[in-house]
């Protein structure tokens, strides 16, 4: 049975997303998707959904829909309060959710992201072979407002059953683990000391393009502009102000600052729920 | 020269040879630097030929820049790709015979006098010269479906304009540097304007296949449109 769920409130920053847009970088279309991907990859699974299919992200506030058929939800990320009509029901795990009723996804109490699952996933035009809402150029379905109302596939006949299923927790201190290159040369050897022994800390002014860090300036042994080159997801790229920006999913797909290391992919989830404050430390990866 | 850090300074290269150095960019990534703009073209073009012969192990993404071409998502086996990209013979790049895309623009951009000033030649001279052009898709990047255009020589490199403007207009034909590009969309920018294209829409359409009238490596020219009064 197909449906639609409607936004009855968007919070903060809500968007649709999936595994991305992956390999249209050489047209300037950056990645997208959801940016902790096994949040994203367990809520579908405990959906029923394939691993990619389409879900909402939310960010510190969550959000509240109502679906016009039952459906089989599951909140998880960052956790939060989760309630059907007002009633509590779990978080983290599949809650049959009447049709006509109202599923809230609360703030989050730890992280910033919570990622809503529905069996069948959300159907919202495909752009490039991806649903995933990108901030940067703007593809994809816009962040959603009250009122909303988004298409819902087919929901799989039984969903998946899991007893106890071990959610990442966001963390209370950022490690992440990198690689120096392409341009650590441009650095001082005292910029790269500083980077793998200084504490930064998660800025509040990081989004999905970047995770952004207070803390020393990473000082350059070289000047000038770098040509526009292009950049990985992951590279953590050393703006004038010296301050590290990690890319996250929405990062430009080319740029001009020069990219000091690399942090590992399977460390970004964490990144996307270090809320702002949380104390960052880069360690050497080899 | 000593890193403090013992061995977590790798050298600055994954590996070099004669005006190409190969860099780590994480896991799975390559960044390869090349000695100029054409040099990067054309190893970006050799790399096209070689996937399309399926001589490439499996990348997720070529990705050319200004001087460079990044590999991305290398399944396997980077460190060899990166002894092997070293070996490669790089033809130079041809002035292919085939089609090029055609861009319908209107030389009556704001900016005419100050490019032509900096060109040495008169504003109407500007159009003749830029229309008489044939550009190449150096790399893409700013925003879906923008191309940085190579061609024009040496001495008709444009400066920026001192200040960026805060909105420039979908459609707008402007020169920085060694570049052309057309806007798909209003954005800031600080490039000179020189004229506009009318139907800005075609540049990029996620429902056409494909999407981007340019990509990487396409020849493009502007063919000049009369000014409708």
């Amino acid at each position: 049975m197909t449906g639609a769920i409607e936004v009855v409130r968007a919070g903060a920053l809500t968007t649709v997303q999936d595994a991305g847009r992956i390999g249209w970088a050489h047209l300037g279309v950056p990645r997208a998707g959801a940016l902790d991907a096994p949040s994203r990859r367990l809520a579908n699974r405990l959906a029923g959904n394939p691993a990619d299919a389409a879900l909402l992200e939310t960010t510190v506030t969550g959000c509240a829909v109502r679906a016009d058929r039952p459906v089989v939800a599951v909140v998880g990320g960052a956790p939060c309060r989760v309630t059907v009509d007002g009633r509590p029901v779990a978080w983290g795990a599949p809650v049959h959710v009447p049709a006509g009723a109202v599923l809230d996804a609360g703030p989050a109490v730890r992280g910033l992201r919570s990622y809503l699952a529905f069996g069948g996933g959300l159907l919202p035009e495909p752009v490039l072979g991806s649903r995933s809402a990108d901030l940067l150029s703007g593809l994809g379905p816009a962040p959603l407002r009250d009122g909303d109302v988004l298409p819902l596939g087919h929901e799989a006949p039984r969903p998946v059953a899991a007893d106890v299923v071990p959610w990442p927790a966001a963390p209370g201190e950022l490690v992440l683990p990198v690689r120096l290159g392409p341009r650590h040369t441009w650095f001082t050897d005292e910029a790269l000391r500083t980077l793998t022994t200084a504490t930064y800390r998660v800025s509040p002014h990081s989004n999905r393009i970047g995770l952004r860090t207070e803390g020393p300036a990473l000082t350059r042994a070289r000047e000038g502009e770098l040509p526009s080159e292009g950049m990985v997801l992951g590279a953590i790229q050393v703006p004038p102000d010296g301050r590290p920006v990690v890319f996250l999913n929405d990062h430009p797909t080319t740029g001009g600052y020069p990219v000091i290391g690399v942090v590992r992919e399977t460390a970004l989830a964490g990144a996307a729920q270090a809320v702002p404050g949380t104390r960052v430390r880069f360690v050497g990866a080899g | 020269m000593s890193a403090g850090t013992g061995a977590a300074r790798p050298s600055a290269d994954a590996g070099t040879a004669e005006g190409i150095s190969v860099l780590p960019a994480g896991s799975g990534a390559l960044l390869v630097e090349l000695s100029s703009g054409e040099h990067a073209e054309a190893f970006h073009a050799e790399l096209l030929r070689r996937r399309a012969r399926g001589e490439l192990p499996a990348v997720r993404e070529i990705v050319p820049g200004a001087r460079t071409v990044l590999l991305g998502g290398i399944a396997d086996g980077s460190a060899r790709l990166a002894r092997e990209l070293l070996t490669w013979r790089i033809p130079p790049l041809r002035r292919d015979t085939g089609d090029a895309v055609e861009i319908p623009v209107v030389y009556d951009g704001p900016d005419l006098a100050d490019v032509a000033a900096a060109w040495g030649v008169t504003a109407a001279d500007v159009p003749r010269i830029h229309a008489g052009t044939e550009f190449r898709v150096a790399f893409c990047g700013f925003a879906p479906g923008f191309g940085y255009l190579t061609g024009l020589p040496e001495h008709l490199h444009t400066p920026r304009r001192a200040t960026p403007r805060t909105r420039v207009p979908a459609g707008a034909l402007a020169l920085a540097g060694e570049y052309s590009g057309v806007y798909p969309r209003p954005s800031p920018g600080g490039w000179q304007i020189i004229g506009r294209m009318p139907e800005p829409g075609d540049l990029w359409n996620p429902a056409r296949e494909p999407a981007a009238l340019l990509s990487p490596g396409a020849r493009v020219r502007f063919v000049a449109a009369e000014v409708r009064p």
